[in-house]
């Protein structure tokens, strides 16, 4: 029974694996990147009371996240099958929708290397990240439903 | 004369009658002289906050005008809609391609009647449906902020409408049906005064409705639908529902506010598409503003979504 469970786990495994495709790939992603946004935009409202550890275990998420995006691999061409918000305008502007993304990576990147120590600089550090989110989906995401 | 005589002679008096009628009822209905008369002397600073309540600059400003460069209201943005494609006019202080050379009152009859300096109707692309809400001493602050921005040479292209949306006198008749300055939402008279300010922001400079509410056959915002979602007027896509009814946003007031303010939606999604211009300037508001909107988006009637689902 032990070795059948276990047969019909990794069966789902790779059965699950095998049919995420892209899409599937760069919603988890985003997702991943707004999990890791909330926590920071607590403490910046004052939600919730600075915490370095907090901080920095979110930053650091993102920054691993956001490092890890491949453009070619997330957005092949035309993968623009089922629930998707992606725009066409995604591969007839791929220089500029890959310059969008590495400047994400580059400020990202710039803010873990010298993390913020208090409400305010966490703040600024989501002013610097946040615009990058909106610029990318002003061109390139339209919701359907 | 002849029974054919007759009935030809029948049809061109009943026809210029027609074309009489119609020249009358399509006629500039201009705002009342008093009015006019009575809008003050419009302050620059009060001015920049309805400029910014109003996200002029999102159509206005050359497209893809980033930093100071919003400032320059050049014009040049194509609305592409099922009823042809709009070009938004250059609004710039030059005398001979903006509005250098207008009164306030010109301004003040382009906003709240859509009718231009020569008493040409405009199309409600330019939302002045809205801004027929708006306050007149607002009008007249926004105009002096106006004023004072880069003047820009060159005039935008005209627009490219086919029949019979291109008979500008005929939009005389859409503003007998759809051109009502009174509120959209009845508030209680002991509604709170933010909810009310929110109501003026939304309903009127922020013309956040013309987006937000879906539209009937000949463009009319339908009302009984307010801010309930639409099928986008550009592209394939939708705008979302924004009351707190089935498939809208069943945010809190405070984060309302705070994705009008930082973009971010609750769960860090963010906003898209033409919203994001519209975030932006909604950011650069004092925070009352954004939490009246906040408040009234929360007293607006929840509906279902106003646009069908996708199969």
């Amino acid at each position: 029974m032990y070795k059948l469970t276990m047969a019909a786990a990794a069966l789902a495994l790779t059965a699950s694996t095998a049919f995420a495709g892209p899409v599937e790939d760069r919603q988890a992603l985003m997702k991943s990147l707004g999990k890791a946004l909330g926590p920071l935009a607590a403490i910046a409202k004052g939600e919730n009371a600075y915490d370095q550890g907090v901080v920095e275990e979110n930053l650091n998420a993102l920054n691993t996240a956001v490092q890890s995006i491949d453009v070619a691999a997330l957005f092949p061409e035309d993968s623009m099958e089922g629930e998707t918000a992606a725009l066409p305008a995604i591969w007839e502007n791929m220089d500029d929708f890959t310059a969008k993304a590495d400047k994400l990576k580059a400020d990202v990147a710039e803010v873990v290397a010298s993390m913020p120590m208090d409400q305010a600089g966490v703040g600024a550090a989501l002013g610097k990240i946040g615009p990058n989110c909106g610029g990318c989906h002003e061109d390139y995401r339209m919701k359907k439903n | 004369m002849s029974t054919t005589g007759r009935l030809a002679l029948a049809l061109v008096v009943f026809g210029a009658a027609g074309g009489l009628l119609f020249w009358f009822l399509t006629g500039p209905n201009r705002l009342p002289q008093q009015t006019i008369a009575a809008l003050p002397a419009g302050g620059a600073a009060r001015g920049e906050r309805i400029f910014w309540a109003g996200g002029c600059t999102s159509c206005h400003a050359r497209p893809k005008a980033e930093g100071d460069a919003v400032l320059e209201l050049a014009g040049g943005l194509r609305l592409e809609t099922p009823f042809g494609t709009f070009v938004a006019p250059n609004i710039s202080p030059h005398v001979r391609d903006g509005i250098g050379g207008w009164s306030v009152g010109d301004f003040a009859n382009a906003m709240m009647r859509g009718v231009s300096p020569e008493g040409r109707h405009y199309y409600p692309a330019f939302p002045f449906t809205s801004y027929a809400r708006m306050e007149p001493g607002d009008v007249a602050d926004l105009f002096a902020f106006l004023k004072t921005l880069p003047e820009v040479e060159g005039r935008a292209p005209g627009h490219e409408l086919g029949f019979p949306f291109n008979i500008r006198r005929g939009l005389g008749l859409w503003k007998m049906l759809y051109l009502d300055p009174a509120p959209v939402v009845a508030l209680a008279d002991d509604a709170p005064e933010e909810v009310a300010r929110g109501r003026y922001l939304v309903e009127g400079p922020g013309h956040c409705g013309e987006c937000h509410s879906p539209r009937d056959a000949i463009g009319g915002l339908r009302k009984d639908e307010w801010l309930a979602g639409a099928v986008a007027a550009e592209g394939d896509g939708i705008v979302p529902n924004i009351t707190s009814g089935e498939g809208g946003i069943g945010w809190s007031a405070g984060e309302i506010a705070y994705y009008l303010e930082s973009g971010f939606t609750p769960d860090f999604d963010t906003a898209g598409g033409a919203m994001v211009a519209v975030q932006k300037n909604m950011a650069k508001l004092p925070a009352e503003d954004r939490e009246a909107i906040a408040a009234y988006l929360k007293a607006v009637p929840a509906r279902p979504n106003g646009y069908p689902a996708r199969q």
